[in-house]
């Protein structure tokens, strides 16, 4: 996740409260002045209440003493990490969020337009309806499934907004948690971190199939289609429909083509997470062929969106959650029970960021502009990871294969380096990756291309 | 084994999953839109609109956008943006001079909206405190049900609105407080209540305030409509500051909706009272752990907004004007009330024109809707006492009609409510106030039994109740239990 939602309201934590501050109780707020001691007292004390007479009574205690610190977010750390070093050459490869050449966040130009486009227009700002805007839930589906698709002709797909690729995905974990109860969620070894704890929280009981296989740097297909058979007939297989997250490792078309037969062959639901669809190839239609191939087939498909990356809206959270159905009685059904658990947890979602993936995706200028820079971002990707491939063959003599380099797709790339080597890249190196071997590819310029392989290269031969 | 070619001729995966009942409220707003009728009236969801019944973008928040920079949004800008709306927030509701943001003692996080930050506690409760319950106040907004039942804490509620006199049923509201086990969480709305616009008076607070301490109990707000109630933000805040003084440590949702406008961005805070500065971080680090589970971070755009509205003071100021009902204007309005000073809409415009003329004035002109609706109910002469109209405070006034009522309303004369008979007062017009008055009157001075039903039984007894409630009387008003 780019952006953080930390609101540290202290600054710093004390090392130890003076005893001062532990024995001070006194308020003074406009007239009325109280004095009460913050004592340990037992706060289950009870007194006779007459008027306020009883104010030397029980303690404040907090009742959230026994609370520790979460562990912090393993993705959003590194960033941290790497805005304590002061070394020159630091270079953070940790969080996937689209940098320029020159390392810098990058707006996209149609989005500029497209706000600014709001700005004049004045738009009101009242509440969306639950499922979200009408305009932009139409835009997206046509987006995913290709506007011509007859499940969308057919009104077969159920349509929610979601706050982006969590927010669709935690609607479709709480779904199925209500209607699949005991299925299981199979997700790749490894997966994005957070896709766990969506489904913990959503008390949706996961397990993983082989996806990664180390030795190839490549895909573990037997693997993954074993895993996937042995699975309970009915469970949900969640799928990366491109750019593997945290790999960079998609299967063939062929490979998906026996990927959606063993799903069928299991009576499995597929369950789509596409949160780079355009950053994978630079095609927004070609990285959702392999969503189209599924529903193609007649399957009944769940799809969750993000426009975080591809139009850079990260830290306006738009996204939807897609589930095609067999009929369009049962997707109105299975919208009106997403509308019902979205609405206590959020009761409708935002309205800003949906406004503007509806004018860009609804407008042919706009939407042919974004075609453009989104092939220019995924470009400027593939060519760093060129640029990146000839660097490690030239320099490195050993002979050992970096081509997965340029096999591997979006974003990411699984580097291969264990726990060790990448405490190397960071101490050494001063380069900020996540210790299970991910860069970000995004994070990386041309310029620094050289530095880096001559820091893998030293990490993967001098570290084990 | 199923093969492409049967594939769609099997049954759907979601054959089992039956319709939802519809949202109570949305779904009001839903019917009111498939209406052809050109003189409808919507006066179901609570979201303020002008005289001329158009939604109203205030100048503050264009000006917040202004000067925000389009959509340069830096991740580090995001967090620094964060935390500047939970330190404003803050001190909006707590007091910028209270010791407990002089010594930050708060854990706080941007939400999505009110029902975000409820949500967030409600997670959060569950998490830490497991075998919990939430005490409600009955009525309440439908979606605090909702809320607590999808984090599986039990609701309980605390009797608050007396559906007789229409107003606070205090002895029975501290009965329950003190009848409840110790160290329970309670719900409070500390101004304008919703959907009753019943709010207790600053000695019952304070009254309210001992009896928890005593208690022990845990006493969490749900802040929808600061500014909003009054016109003024501090005296909105009056409940808050009370139980601070006593020293509790509260717990609060913020919504930034009402009081900016800000309905479609999901604007909010969610703070928690601690001991000091360290348990603040916990509690911090737990809060985020739980929302980037659901939904990551709130929007930015939201959250700049209303951190810039709250921390440029040129921009603060124009915020509070646009809120703010003026002392003389209130004034006189509690004159004329008081002393049955009649007088129609044009004659308050010349008297306070200079006055009214600069600034648009949200709780001003709901307060002048109240006013006017309650005189054409005197003028047409309706048996029925229809004070509560102007004693209620806020956006809703629960109007004491009865489901059949409503059902008469809507039908007949095409006004939409919710069925428990709330008004919400933002959609009532000098246009269609009189039109809204007489419909009001069909339905309720027609039959002569109406006046008994009206004042005694206004409110059927919801079935469909999983758990009971403190109190044995079978009549109490079940406001809140709508049809879900």
């Amino acid at each position: 996740m780019a952006s953080s939602v930390l609101s540290l309201a202290s600054a710093t934590p004390s090392a130890s409260l003076s005893s001062h501050e532990i024995e001070k109780g006194k308020l003074n707020l406009g007239n009325s002045s109280l004095c009460f001691k913050k004592e340990k007292t037992n706060p289950f004390m009870k007194t006779k209440s007459v008027g306020r007479i009883s104010m030397a009574v029980a303690s404040n205690v907090s009742r959230f003493e026994a609370i520790t610190m979460a562990p912090p977010d393993p993705i959003l750390g590194v960033s941290e990490a790497f805005k304590a070093d002061n070394h020159e050459l630091k270079l953070n490869l940790g969080v996937g969020a689209y940098r320029t050449e020159e390392l810098q966040p990058y707006v996209l130009d149609v989005v500029k337009k497209a706000d600014k486009l709001l700005l004049e227009k004045g738009e009101n700002r009242e509440y969306l309806p639950i499922e979200g805007l009408a305009a932009f839930n139409k835009v997206t589906a046509e987006l995913l499934f290709g506007a011509d698709n007859p499940v969308i002709k057919q009104q077969r797909v159920a349509t929610v907004q979601g706050l982006s690729g969590t927010g669709s995905l935690r609607l479709a974990a709480a779904l199925i948690e209500r209607y699949f109860s005991g299925a299981k969620v199979l997700i790749s070894s490894p997966t994005w971190g957070n896709h766990k704890n969506i489904f913990n929280d959503a008390r949706v009981p996961w397990s993983e199939y082989r996806y990664y296989d180390p030795k190839t740097v490549g895909l573990d297909f037997e693997g993954m289609i074993a895993d996937i058979k042995a699975a309970p007939e009915g469970s949900f297989i969640l799928l990366h429909g491109c750019a593997h997250n945290p790999t960079g490792i998609d299967p063939t078309p062929e490979q998906w083509e026996t990927i959606a037969d063993v799903i069928q062959e299991k009576n499995h639901i597929p369950f789509f997470d596409i949160a780079y669809q355009g950053f994978a190839s630079g095609s927004l239609d070609a990285d959702a062929s392999s969503v189209r191939m599924f529903v193609a087939r007649g399957m009944e498909v769940i799809a969750a969106q993000s426009y975080s990356k591809n139009l850079g809206l990260y830290a306006e959270r738009i996204g939807a959650i897609n589930v095609v159905c067999s009929s369009s009685d049962a997707a109105a059904r299975v919208k009106s029970q997403l509308k019902r658990i979205a609405r206590p947890m959020y009761s409708n979602p935002p309205v800003h960021g949906a406004r503007i993936v509806a004018s860009i995706v609804g407008d042919a200028t706009l939407f042919k502009e974004w075609n453009a820079e989104m092939e220019m971002m995924a470009g400027r990707i593939m060519n760093v990871r060129q640029k990146l491939f000839d660097s490690l063959s030239s320099k490195d003599k050993s002979g050992k294969d970096w081509s997965f380099v340029l096999k591997q797709i979006g974003m990411f790339s699984f580097t291969g380096l264990n726990k060790a080597q990448c405490d190397n890249m960071t101490n050494k190196w001063h380069v900020y990756m996540t210790k299970d071997g991910r860069i970000s590819l995004a994070g990386l310029s041309l310029a620094k291309c050289e530095y880096l392989a001559d820091a893998i290269i030293d990490s993967y031969h001098n570290v084990s | 084994m199923s093969t492409a070619s049967t594939c769609a001729t099997r049954c759907s995966w979601w054959d089992h999953v039956t319709p939802a009942l519809k949202d109570p409220i949305s779904a009001v707003t839903q019917a009111f839109l498939a209406d052809p009728c050109p003189y409808k009236i919507n006066l179901g969801v609570g979201a303020y609109r002008d005289d001329e019944g158009k939604p109203v973008v205030l100048q503050c928040v264009r000006e917040a956008e202004a000067k925000i920079e389009a959509s340069n949004f830096l991740e580090s800008t995001s967090t620094a943006l964060s935390s500047k709306l939970v330190e404003e927030s803050a001190k909006l509701v707590y007091g910028e001079d209270s010791d407990v943001i002089k010594e930050k003692r708060f854990a706080g996080i941007p939400a999505l909206s009110g029902t975000g930050a409820c949500r967030l506690f409600a997670e959060f409760q569950k998490r830490f405190y497991p075998e919990s319950r939430i005490y409600l106040p009955d009525p309440t907004w439908s979606n605090h049900r909702n809320i607590w039942r999808e984090v599986h804490v039990p609701d309980r509620t605390f009797r608050y609105y007396h559906p007789d006199s229409k107003s606070l049923n205090f002895m029975a509201l501290m009965d329950d407080v003190k009848n409840a086990p110790d160290g329970s969480f309670f719900l409070l709305h500390p101004c304008a209540h919703n959907p009753t616009g019943v709010d207790p008076t600053d000695e019952q607070w304070r009254e309210i305030s001992s009896l928890f301490k005593v208690k022990n109990h845990f006493p969490f707000f749900d802040v929808a409509y600061q500014g909003f109630a009054s016109g003024d933000v501090e005296g909105d805040a009056k409940a808050i500051r009370i139980f601070l003084e006593d020293g509790h440590s509260i717990g609060c949702a913020q919504s930034f909706s009402k009081n900016m406008g800000l309905y479609g961005h999901r604007v909010g805070v969610l703070s928690v009272l601690c001991n000091d500065k360290i348990q603040a971080m916990a509690i911090n680090s737990q809060l985020q752990q739980i929302s980037r589970t659901m939904y990551g971070s709130p929007p930015i755009h939201g959250i700049s907004i209303v951190s810039k509205i709250l921390s440029d003071p040129d921009i603060k100021a124009i915020w509070l004007k646009e809120v703010k009902v003026y002392l003389v204007s209130s004034f006189f309005f509690r004159f004329c009330t008081l002393f049955d000073f009649h007088y129609y809409k044009d004659d308050w415009t010349d008297s306070l024109s200079i006055i009214s003329k600069c600034y648009k004035v949200m709780a001003t002109r709901i307060h002048r809707m109240r006013v006017i609706l309650r005189e054409a109910l005197e003028r047409l002469e309706s048996p029925l006492n229809w004070q509560h109209i102007t004693n209620q405070v806020g956006m809703f006034c629960f109007s004491g009609l009865n489901r059949a009522e409503v059902y008469l309303l809507e039908k007949e004369f095409h006004i939409y409510m919710t069925p428990d008979g709330r008004i919400s007062m933002a959609g009532v017009t000098t246009k269609n106030v009189d039109y809204l008055a007489n419909a009001i009157h069909e339905v309720t001075a027609c039959d002569q039994d109406a006046k008994i039903l009206h004042n005694t039984d206004a409110y059927k007894i919801n079935t469909d109740i999983r758990f009971t409630s403190l109190g044995t009387s079978k009549t109490r008003a079940r406001g809140m239990n709508l049809a879900l």
